[in-house]
């Protein structure tokens, strides 16, 4: 077991590698050169040769990725070229290993950009994966309890139509309603537990991580009916009831036991993508998270934070995939080796 | 009064495309200590007319009504909670595939102590101990240790066993073995029916025991039930069916027994056609469209006529439901010569 996570977690660096080199090679690929944005309209090609060195961009591409991957190791000074350094010692930025870059856009180190987003982002996908998971898979059990029902029909249906609304939609919708109109919660805005304690935190979370949760839950409630379902025509569920187990225990021990087990692998991705941040839902309620720096660090043509964002959101996946393999083999003694 | 006596047990299945029959007015007895065969093809209603005794259609599309009395006691009359009580307590079941009859997230240990604990108020510990005793008890080796494993660490011959073990630990009066041995290799095979043999001895319970092979059937049972169409075509002492059985069903199944000991060039003869639909079962007597006999009957009665479940000339409790009137001339005449005479009247 200890042998096959470093042998993963080994993989894991190397695609981060590869992820990497393919951002940058991708990013000056692109037609639009990002010294000509940063410079503006009206610059002369002198303007522009000066914004690309102090950039950085003016190295090969090799040669820039090269001394990322030293920044990450060693932490790196900021701008790159030495005779600006000397000309400018003011405005000179150290970025601490492990350095992903230095935004000047945001005029920070992109893990310091990081440290304010990540919790933003982790905060709403920890409160839509409690929403989602619970609703998603007690109602898809219900669902699968109730099969045929009128209500097993209802929430698959209702599940169903709010996968099919956008998510913008459904965000503004209860934005405009519970929050704006009804009043039933605040307008959300980011507030951290160390600021405004746990439920103030919690409340502006409510309807962010509904609007994502309900978008989630539909699929969750499809597969944990299904799963239910098919566990329950299962032969050791025949066995069970033939012992004389009362009912709850036939249910809970050993229906559920078989048909969740396949949902902790979907559950672990789908958290871990989350975690790299909404895109559409922070910008629905203007939460400053990972999703939100994701999409204005395109459109400025930033790229020490997109190559950041790659990275972490990244081993973000990578990490859950991992996690995910050796739960398994905690929760499925088939798989367990040796 | 019987032990089990099931009297006119009919099981329907109400689905989209109509009703399945697949018990039509069984009837049955068995006594403690006896063992009752229960032979058909698949489809013929053997497990679903044992299922009905546990109770296992409640709560499902299934129509069940008759009569299935244990012990005196009518199984179809009494509430759920009573028939749960019952199950694995009173009946117990084994399974034809010990691999997936046993939950693959627990170890057989802790499935085994549950069938215990659900019907007796013991610790842990207890249970365990009890555990230990029962794979003991089957035939497993070091079952202190291998009570931890999982179902997939046995070998199937060792699952069957614990699946034996977890349906004699409350020591129940009926055991119904539903195919026991067919997942199962040939040597072992018969380690398992004698295991079950050895413990009906023990525990003095009665067995039902269902399955397709004739051969189990001449080794374990002491009565024999043949099954065609949801319905009793022919029941009696085993031994008796077997040397002068009087049903051209029965005829068929002995035809299509293999015999490797003896005379090899002997024909092994397959009933022609396949079993009929229960949505729609034929006409008169169910068999009749397979019949290889059914012109010994004047006119149409095969067709037109359901015959009755009547004694057997040999007379006892020899019956069957046939309209021939000469069966046992017919056996020995057209049938006996042509395939391996594998039971014989014991001399």
């Amino acid at each position: 077991m200890f042998a096959y996570t470093v042998r993963r977690v080994f993989v894991g660096i190397i695609m981060l590698i590869a992820m990497s080199m393919v951002t940058f090679v991708l990013f000056f690929a692109s037609p639009i050169d990002p010294a000509q944005f940063a410079c503006g309209k009206n610059c002369s090609l002198e303007q522009r040769a000066q914004v690309r060195k102090g950039l950085g961009y003016d190295k090969p591409v090799w040669e820039q990725w090269k001394n990322f991957a030293v920044g990450v190791a060693k932490g790196r000074d900021y701008p790159e070229d030495k005779s600006l350094r000397k000309s400018a010692p003011n405005l000179v930025a150290h970025c601490a290993a492990p350095c992903l870059g230095y935004s000047n856009v945001n005029i920070a180190t992109v893990t310091s950009e990081f440290k304010t987003r990540i919790p933003v982002s982790f905060s709403l996908a920890i409160m839509a994966f409690i929403l989602w998971i619970v609703g998603g898979v007690g109602l898809g059990v219900i669902a699968a309890l109730t099969k045929g029902s009128i209500i097993d029909r209802g929430l698959v249906g209702i599940s169903l139509i709010f996968f099919a609304f956008p998510t913008f939609f459904v965000g503004l919708f209860l934005l405009k309603f519970l929050a704006i109109k009804w009043g039933f919660f605040p307008v959300p805005n980011y507030i951290s537990i160390a600021d405004g304690g746990v439920w103030n935190w919690m409340v502006n979370l409510v309807l962010p991580g509904l609007t994502l949760a309900l978008f989630y839950m539909a699929g969750y409630v499809r597969m944990s009916r299904a799963f239910v379902l098919e566990s329950m025509s299962e032969d050791y569920l025949r066995t069970a009831r033939a012992k004389g187990l009362p009912g709850r225990k036939i249910l809970f021990k050993h229906t559920m036991r078989a048909a969740l087990t396949p949902l902790v692998t979907m559950a672990g991705l789908d958290l871990a993508g989350l975690l790299g941040g909404a895109i559409i839902t922070e910008r629905v309620f203007n939460y400053n998270g990972l999703g939100k720096l994701a999409v204005d660090s395109i459109t400025v043509y930033d790229l020490p934070t997109i190559v950041g964002l790659v990275l972490l959101l990244g081993s973000f996946v990578i990490v859950a995939n991992i996690v995910v393999d050796i739960l398994y083999a905690f929760i499925d003694p088939r798989v367990r080796v040796g | 009064m019987s032990f089990l006596s099931v009297r006119d047990l009919v099981v329907h299945f109400k689905t989209v495309d109509g009703v399945v029959k697949a018990t039509e007015g069984l009837s049955y007895e068995l006594e403690r200590g006896k063992t009752l065969g229960i032979v058909g093809e698949s489809g013929s209603g053997k497990s679903v007319s044992s299922s009905a005794i546990l109770g296992l259609h409640r709560g499902t599309n299934a129509l069940v009504s008759g009569e299935i009395l244990l012990d005196g006691v009518d199984l179809l009359k009494i509430n759920d909670e009573s028939i749960r009580r019952k199950r694995g307590r009173e009946v117990a079941m084994i399974f034809q595939d010990p691999l997936s009859a046993m939950h693959p997230y627990y170890t057989v240990g802790n499935q085994i102590a549950e069938a215990y604990r659900v019907h007796n108020d013991v610790s842990k510990k207890q249970a365990r101990a009890r555990t230990i005793e029962m794979l003991e008890r089957v035939g497993i080796p070091q079952p202190d240790r291998r009570i931890d494993d999982y179902p997939h660490q046995f070998s199937g011959g060792m699952r069957q066993r614990a699946m034996i073990a977890m349906a004699l630990i409350n020591d129940p009066g009926l055991v119904i073995a539903d195919e026991p041995t067919t997942a199962l290799d040939v040597t072992v095979q018969a380690q398992i029916l004698d295991l079950l043999q050895d413990l009906q001895r023990e525990f003095n319970s009665a067995i039902i025991i269902i399955t397709h092979d004739l051969g189990v059937v001449a080794e374990m049972a002491d009565d024999v039930l043949v099954m065609y169409a949801g319905r009793a075509v022919e029941y009696g002492p085993t031994k008796e069916i077997l040397v002068h059985p009087e049903m051209p069903y029965t005829w068929g199944l002995l035809s299509s027994v293999p015999d490797v000991v003896g005379d090899t060039d002997a024909k092994l003869i397959p009933i022609r056609g396949n079993p009929p639909s229960l949505l729609t079962p034929p006409s008169g007597c169910p068999f009749h469209p397979r019949c290889d006999h059914r012109d010994k009957v004047p006119g149409d009665l095969c067709r037109t006529t359901l015959p009755d479940l009547t004694p057997a000339r040999a007379g006892g409790d020899h019956t069957k439901r046939c309209h021939i009137a000469n069966p046992d001339e017919v056996y020995a005449t057209e049938v006996l010569p042509e395939i391996a005479p594998l039971f014989e009247e014991q001399a």
